[in-house]
């Protein structure tokens, strides 16, 4: 276990390492320095912000400088909006997003679960169909068209929540369907397949025979371990998330950190860009870890030192 | 005793021979995978689908008088109607044009995406798990540590720095998307480089290009195209959603993630701008999807059993 974790911790880093270093050297090549604005700058003002902000130094000192600064949890100013810092962004937007990314996952897993849960115990019938078409459906439509057509039809046209802002609870209600579709679907098809499976054991006949009610069979002996899939999804489930709320808080002018990176992204604001996308690869590999690590503890089928080369 | 010749032994109407004979036609493989893939009701769905796309994507941009990228600024976000078949939008573009001008460029990146992956992923995977051991494990690694980065902030990322074109969008894509493809072969000619069949081409003296080309890649090719047609859609998403955020092609190119991104704008008083480009993006996204799930079942018929 612990031979596992720290095999895995390792990777993490090397992965995260890769990912800054890849980050710091694009910025670099990027077209136009952080000053180019509509007014020239005079050279020495120019010269005094290069200074200011350590870019005088010769690149490798700069490297060293950032990636300290980054196991600091210091993520550096922002060029284009003087005094604050990337730090301010995340403290600020960081709690929004994460509450609508919250309020997504809640939905994506209980709808998601429920639904797979009635398709395989009605197989073939339509209640399956009904289910499995809502599933092809929530994963071939994308956030940001969900997000665009529930916009439309729930808050423009039928004015049933409000359109946009993030104030109230029901101010949530729409960003966070529009946010879970996908994944919903997708552990939809997940849960139903698996519990298909598992209830073609041997031990679901012996419930069967010893005369279990079917409640009490498919609660203790099917879903339990039906969820275990479910569970290893949680990982890609994080980054569908994090990636899908860029759109989704665009679309609902939601103040959170996915609208903040999409602003800098078209403001060109390079150092709010490389540090919103070092602390996303953060948030999702320690997530990435965190769920297998609990998928080893929940499934003590799985030997964690074992690694899926079998060594 | 009187002899009776062996001739009146006969038996009348059967011939020993047709004991032998085969009565079907004997199913390759691929013609088992085809009549399986019929039967999947929703997949030829799809493949209908998918053929009615690509028919309107080569020949829709002819099929009305108006240029995709010419303005008409006197027709400015007219409704659909029976000159301008899907409306038209700011600057009095025709949205059919635009539309199926998008599919193009839509498929293209997705068939690309798709096909760059398949060499880099085919010969990473390959080799790595024809050679095995140290180089295996070398290259293996690599590929899981390049997994671990994710994969929509990376391609953010270097569009952000490389802007915004055809080429930077699908190397984008393709930086990382072959991982998935080269690890699927991977584990393909793990378990298939030790069948009698290969020991045989290689006793023969073939050369390694040889047994991949000939022997290991076809015997993988099921699971190679499923991940191609998965690759698909997953590259088309990717095409609209970086478009989604301001980083896709610039006009007068159209595709369907910046028109979608166009039409988002003023969707409560043009709401057909967005409705199109919106509703292809979901039915080409889903026709590769059950393409792709259809093919997969109709390759495993045990997993179809399990499911």
């Amino acid at each position: 276990m612990v031979k596992y974790i720290s095999k895995r911790l390792l990777y993490m880093i090397v992965s995260l390492l890769i990912i800054i270093t890849a980050t710091f050297f694009l910025m670099r090549i990027a077209p136009g320095n952080p000053f180019t604005s509509e007014k020239k700058l005079p050279p020495e003002i120019e010269a005094n912000l290069n200074e200011h902000y350590g870019l005088d130094k010769p690149w490798y000192v700069q490297y060293g400088d950032y990636l300290v600064r980054i196991v600091q949890w210091d993520f550096g100013p922002s060029f284009k909006y003087e005094s604050r810092t990337v730090n301010d962004l995340i403290n600020d937007g960081f709690p929004v997003s994460l509450t609508l990314g919250l309020e997504a996952i809640l939905f994506a897993v209980a709808v998601g679960i429920v639904l797979g849960v009635i398709a395989a115990l009605r197989h073939n019938k339509w209640q399956d169909y009904t289910a499995m078409i809502i599933a092809v459906f929530g994963i071939s439509v994308p956030s940001f068209i969900m997000a665009t057509f529930l916009q439309y039809i729930f808050a423009i046209k039928l004015g049933l929540f409000p359109v946009a802002r993030w104030e109230t609870f029901s101010h949530t209600v729409l960003p966070a369907l529009a946010l879970g579709a996908t994944p919903m679907a997708f552990i939809a098809r997940l849960t139903r397949s698996s519990m298909l499976e598992v209830l073609s054991n041997d031990y679901i006949k012996t419930a069967k025979a010893k005369g279990l009610s079917r409640g009490a069979m498919i609660m203790k002996h099917t879903i339990r371990n039906a969820l275990l899939p479910v569970v290893s999804y949680m990982g890609p489930l994080a980054a569908g998330i994090i990636t899908g709320s860029f759109v989704i808080e665009k679309i609902f002018g939601i103040p959170g950190l996915g609208s903040h990176f999409v602003l800098s992204i078209s403001n060109r604001d390079y150092t709010v860009i490389m540090g919103v996308t070092v602390f996303y690869s953060i948030l999702l590999l320690v997530s990435i870890l965190l769920v297998d690590i609990a998928y080893g503890l929940i499934d003590p089928r799985i030997k964690l030192a074992g690694g899926k080369k079998g060594e | 005793m009187q002899q009776i010749s062996k001739e009146k032994f006969q038996i009348v109407g059967v011939k020993a021979s047709d004991a032998e004979k085969i009565s079907k036609p004997s199913l390759s493989f691929w013609k088992d995978v085809f009549i399986r893939f019929r039967k999947n009701k929703l997949a030829m769905f799809g493949i209908v689908l998918l053929i009615i796309l690509v028919f309107m994507a080569i020949f829709g941009p002819y099929m009305t008088k108006f240029d995709y990228a010419s303005n008409d600024l006197m027709n400015t976000n007219k409704p659909p109607s029976s000159t301008h078949w899907f409306g038209t939008d700011d600057l009095g573009r025709d949205m059919f044009a635009r539309t199926w001008q998008g599919a193009r460029i839509s498929l293209f990146i997705g068939i690309m995406a798709a096909l760059i992956d398949f060499f880099i992923g085919v010969a990473w995977g390959g080799i790595a798990g024809y050679k095995g051991g140290r180089v295996d494990e070398i290259m293996m690694r690599i590929a899981d540590i390049l997994y671990g980065v994710p994969y929509l902030l990376l391609v953010i990322l270097l569009m952000v720095v490389l802007g915004a074109n055809l080429t930077t969008m699908i190397i984008a894509m393709t930086i990382t998307g072959w991982i998935n493809m080269a690890r699927i072969v991977r584990g393909e000619v793990l378990s298939l480089k030790n069948q009698e069949y290969v020991l045989a081409a290689r006793t023969l003296g073939a050369s390694v290009s040889r047994i991949m080309g000939r022997h290991l890649i076809p015997n993988a090719m099921g699971s190679i195209l499923v991940t191609m047609t998965l690759t698909i859609p997953s590259a088309i998403f990717t095409e609209s959603f970086l478009s989604f955020l301001g980083l896709g092609l610039t006009p007068p190119l159209a595709s369907w993630g910046t028109m979608a991104n166009d039409g988002l704008a003023s969707i409560q008083y043009y709401p057909w701008r967005l409705f199109f480009p919106a509703v292809l993006i979901a039915l080409t996204i889903f026709a590769f999807n059950v393409i792709g799930d259809g093919l997969r079942d109709a390759l495993d018929p045990r997993l179809r059993n399990k499911e």
